[in-house]
């Protein structure tokens, strides 16, 4: 049956804003979306959601719901009990436009900064032969929805904006991670994953895996592996060794200049 | 010609509570950290203690001591010898190990978030704002030295083979034929786990297959890194309960050591 929730919605635009208290009706079955929903219907039509599919597929709502970054149309009201008061606030990491609607534009900039899927260029298109088990680990990857609430929950932005510059965020860890161990690239990331993209501040505590809706296993799958392929490249003294005596010269791939 | 007013320079949510979460999310970094230091103060006493480490009628050598090569180990519990005349009390009997094993696991991956966020605070908890004003990782000395994991995980499997050696010996009955008592499944036990955490380490995975691009090339070590995956999912599980049965082992080789608790033999 119905109830009366407690809301506390943060409310504001450019970063000054306050938690504003309401009461809205709750029915059997619903996710905070919908009690989110309907207040904007009832009692304040001018809160700003973003939303789209209202199926945890389409990365739009991802907010904080006491305290914990969520996608909003994933979190059922049963999960909490009828007097708590629900806090609900917009992303701590990016900035605010208004309400609950953040600016993660800076996402997409690291987005641009990645070298691309880079072939062999004596295989043509349509050309390509690989097995299932190569693309595994890439595929389970591809499962991200870019919902952002890995590199919200990340501390190393999260709580230190300065970091925002030189570390690239786990989801962008992760694509670096995806097309180094594509079978049909042949681009070397490792070197700029390190200097380019802040791997070596990803201190391993996992949150960005905690809060995947996709359950991507974000950290032991793909940040991880690519730190041990970057002591591969840079750390290992054994392969520098091996390297000076077979006078190996490596060269990463360069980050897409003119993207930042 | 009006001009539009520029927009506000976008900000974050100025948000003065650290954290809005209601869980007890303080609870998992506070057992974590109650775990390793008593773990850690169980073996700083135990390695120094200098005696009750070896049972000479069953063969039962604690993995505290072994391999134990100081001059002033007891007769027949040292399997590689006796390298040096004596050690000053600072340093432990089986110091040769004991680093290898420190380093293994201060530089595993799992303990490092562990440790972390139980100590460091780097965070407490995912979306619990940490204390620290500036942060920069792994990138700088000495947590850059995290990066020798690999090399530590070498020497652990030298260090699980020699303690395999020494459950095997445990096997061996007072006069020397086979014989087993509940001493002997211990180590039995704690050597097996201890495989299983050292295998299951991220370098691991790495080296067996995690760094080819074509598994299908290669489906022998494709095939062991699904293995090592297993257990890797499994890392921290094999991390705790490792340091129990090491301390597990320890207690229970010293109880009988000293004389407090007879080893009841279930052959020979």
């Amino acid at each position: 049956m119905g109830y009366q929730a407690s809301l506390r919605v943060w409310r504001g635009d450019a970063g000054t804003g306050k938690l504003t208290d309401y009461q809205v009706e709750v029915n059997e079955g619903e996710v905070v979306l919908d009690v989110l929903h309907r207040l904007q219907a009832t009692q304040a039509s001018d809160l700003a959601i973003r939303w789209n599919c209202k199926a945890g597929k389409c990365g739009s709502c991802s907010m904080e719901i006491n305290g914990r970054p969520r996608l909003a149309c994933m979190t059922r009201m049963s999960v909490f009990v009828p007097d708590e008061t629900l806090t609900i606030t917009p992303m701590r990491t990016f900035p605010v436009i208004r309400d609950l609607v953040t600016d993660v534009s800076f996402n997409y900039v690291k987005a641009r900064q990645i070298p691309s899927f880079t072939p062999p260029p004596s295989v043509k298109p349509g050309e390509f032969r690989m097995q299932q088990v190569d693309v595994n680990r890439s595929q389970e990857f591809r499962k991200c929805i870019e919902c952002f609430l890995c590199q919200n929950t990340c501390h190393v932005i999260r709580d230190h904006a300065d970091n925002e510059r030189p570390f690239a965020g786990p989801r962008f860890l992760m694509r670096i991670a995806e097309l180094e161990m594509h079978p049909a690239d042949v681009a070397d990331r490792r070197e700029i994953a390190q200097d380019d993209f802040g791997l070596g501040y990803c201190n391993i505590t996992k949150c960005c895996t905690e809060v995947c809706p996709e359950h991507i296993k974000i950290t032991d799958n793909a940040l991880i592996p690519m730190k041990e392929r970057v002591v591969g490249r840079k750390y290992d003294p054994v392969v520098w060794l091996g390297d000076k005596i077979a006078r190996r010269t490596r060269r990463d791939t360069a980050k897409v200049p003119n993207t930042r | 010609m009006t001009q539009a007013p520029e927009a506000p320079a976008r900000t974050r949510a100025q948000i003065g509570e650290r954290t809005f979460r209601k869980d007890p999310w303080w609870r998992a970094p506070r057992i974590t950290a109650a775990g390793l230091t008593i773990w850690v103060l169980y073996a700083v006493v135990r390695v120094f203690m200098g005696h009750w480490y070896w049972v000479p009628q069953y063969h039962y050598l604690t993995p505290f001591y072994s391999p134990c090569v100081s001059g002033e180990c007891v007769p027949g519990s040292s399997a590689l010898g006796r390298w040096i005349p004596a050690v000053p009390p600072i340093i432990p009997y089986a110091f040769v190990s004991l680093v290898f094993v420190l380093g293994f696991r201060l530089t595993c991956y799992y303990y490092r978030r562990a440790y972390y966020r139980a100590f460091w605070r780097s965070p407490g908890a995912c979306a619990v704002r940490e204390p620290h004003a500036r942060y920069t990782g792994e990138t700088r000395f000495p947590l850059i030295g995290q990066n020798l994991h690999r090399y530590f995980l070498y020497m652990a499997v030298l260090i699980a083979i020699l303690l395999s050696y020494d459950a095997a010996q445990a096997f061996r009955g007072p006069h020397g034929n086979f014989g087993f008592g509940l001493g002997s499944l211990i180590m039995l036990a704690n050597v097996i786990l201890l495989w299983g955490y050292t295998l299951g380490c991220h370098s691991c995975r790495h080296i067996t297959a995690g760094r080819l691009n074509n598994f299908s090339s290669h489906p022998l070590r494709y095939r062991l890194w699904t293995r090592v995956s297993w257990l890797n999912a499994r890392h921290m599980q094999f991390a705790w309960i490792t340091l129990g049965t090491l301390m597990l082992t320890d207690l229970y080789i010293m109880l009988v050591a000293s004389g407090a608790f007879s080893d009841p033999r279930i052959f020979n």
